[in-house]
């Protein structure tokens, strides 16, 4: 006999693992849209700290002179984003998903105590039940971020069908940038996310597949605070309702 | 405490075997699922090209234009800006049907169905009532530019000489099936040419421009007579007017024939 821990709800799984490449798609043709006009740069005084982008990273993933292709993709691909999004979201808090995700006024403490914890300056990692506190500061960022982009995609898509969208974000220039902005944070979000998923291991990886994880009595990584909860009767797929009792 | 809200996650004790056949069965519909978004880009990546863009996502485009149709309005209008604000001078971007100089005995050419092609000069535009908008120019590029233009609406140019319309009369908000579909528009070398919805059109935004910055609209900006069309990317606003048309069918659109949207509405 083994112990499992049921802990991605199968609509889930499907939310994440479309989402993937369908964000791939997003950013790439967004790159290509973006090459066409690609002021941003951060510059202290005269000296520029970081361009979007050299002329060296267009060349090497072959970017330049390919705008309508970009925006081909963008424009149809957008709306699977939006669509599984709003599924994602829906699900999330009609089955109480969110208590799992969305931080709490201790989620902030408990996320200091963790990047601690993984930086090595602490022995100790905070008791969590399915996320900790810098997982749910960051799957619920990551999210608000999703929505943003939809906002400031469609602000500078129809900025005069919905131009008070676009002036409630700063203007068309502004909602650009926005949109960038964004762009960059959920580039910098995979990067930290693939290597803390690296980190955690296979048995965190494959419950994003399977769903489940097996659990190993006495797991240093994954401190239980409370007794173990009755096994589900029903459908043990189903997803995981608030215990509000 | 979080744990108070945060209920635990439910657990279960399962047979080696239960484990193991899950395992196995996620990972298939995984595999499959990732064989087919591969399959997905694959046939989208080797669909042939309609209009410069892979088929597929051309008819998804044509959907969006569906879309956003049915929220368009005449009420939705660019926001607009002091005059003072605009760039001086405004940005010219393209010189594509206007490459050589414009002919002295210049004429706007219109089409109408079941008569002859009236033949204006600028004296004609000017006699209409005369409009003036400070807008965000917005180019398909990803710039924009604060710019001042004036000119005849186009609606009230449609409306004064009757046109755009298979019965002949003017325009007729009440009888959207007497209204062609699009109107065309064509430089006098045919080098470059648009084709626009008749409700973007006919959106009051939409000029026949022949000032910029307070002075006539010089060679480059497409004297002497322009499109202005801030419900659409600039590649819509069609410099040097040649010949204007209108039909059911898409009219030729010199970028959409490149691979861009064809709807552009913004």
């Amino acid at each position: 006999m083994k112990r499992i821990v049921h802990k991605h709800p199968l609509a889930i799984r499907w939310f994440h693992w479309i989402n993937f490449p369908v964000v791939f798609v997003m950013i790439w043709s967004g790159l290509l849209i973006y090459w066409a006009y690609d002021p941003y740069k951060i510059q202290i005084g005269d000296y520029v700290l970081l361009s979007f982008f050299p002329d060296s990273f267009y060349k090497a993933l072959k970017v330049p002179f390919r705008l309508a292709e970009g925006m081909a993709w963008h424009w149809v691909f957008m709306w699977v984003f939006i669509l599984n999004g709003i599924l994602y979201v829906a699900y999330t808090f009609i089955s109480g998903e969110w208590r799992h995700l969305v931080p709490d006024r201790n989620s902030f403490r408990e996320a200091g105590q963790v990047v601690l914890y993984d930086l090595g300056l602490s022995k100790t990692q905070p008791p969590f039940v399915k996320y900790n506190g810098a997982q749910k500061i960051a799957y619920f960022t990551v999210m608000l971020m999703g929505i943003g982009s939809v906002l400031t995609g469609f602000a500078i898509y129809k900025p005069v069908q919905i131009a008070w969208l676009t002036t409630v974000l700063g203007g068309y220039e502004a909602a650009r940038l926005e949109h960038f902005v964004l762009t960059v944070g959920f580039v910098l979000f995979f990067f930290v996310h693939v290597i803390q998923v690296a980190r955690a291991g296979w048995h965190n990886f494959q419950s994003m597949i399977t769903g489940f994880e097996v659990v190993k009595p006495t797991d240093p990584e994954r401190p239980v605070n409370q007794p173990v909860t009755p096994a589900p009767t029903s459908d043990p797929l189903s997803p995981t309702q608030p215990a509000l009792s | 405490m979080s744990q108070s809200t945060e209920p635990n996650l439910p657990e279960e004790d399962v047979p080696e075997s239960v484990t193991r056949r899950k395992t196995l069965i996620s990972f298939g519909v995984f595999a499959l699922a990732a064989a087919g978004s591969t399959g997905l880009y694959k046939y989208i990546a080797d669909s042939k090209n309609a209009m410069g863009v892979k088929r597929p996502l051309r008819l998804v485009m044509n959907e969006n234009e569906a879309i956003a149709k049915t929220y368009f309005s005449n009420a939705h209008l660019v926001p607009t800006f002091d005059p003072k604000q605009a760039a001086r001078p405004a940005r010219v971007n393209g010189y594509e049907g206007i490459k050589k100089p414009v002919a002295d005995d210049w004429q706007l050419q219109v089409d109408r169905p079941n008569a002859e092609p009236l033949l204006l000069s600028m004296d004609a535009i000017k006699a209409l009532p005369k409009h003036e908008i400070t807008y965000e120019f917005k180019c398909i590029e990803g710039w924009s530019q604060k710019q001042h233009w004036a000119g005849a609406r186009l609606s009230d140019f449609l409306a004064a000489y009757k046109l755009g319309t298979r019965s002949g009369n003017a325009p007729n908000p009440d009888q959207p099936d007497d209204l062609f579909r699009h109107v065309g528009m064509e430089t006098p070398d045919k080098g470059y040419y648009v084709g626009i919805d008749i409700e973007s059109a006919l959106h009051p935004q939409t000029l026949l421009a022949y000032e910029n910055n307070g002075q006539p609209i010089n060679a480059q900006h497409g004297a002497p007579l322009r499109l202005i069309i801030p419900v659409k990317y600039g590649v819509k606003n069609l410099k040097r007017i040649g010949r204007i048309f209108f039909s059911d069918e898409r009219p030729r659109d010199f970028w959409a024939e490149r691979g861009y949207d064809y709807y552009v509405g913004l």
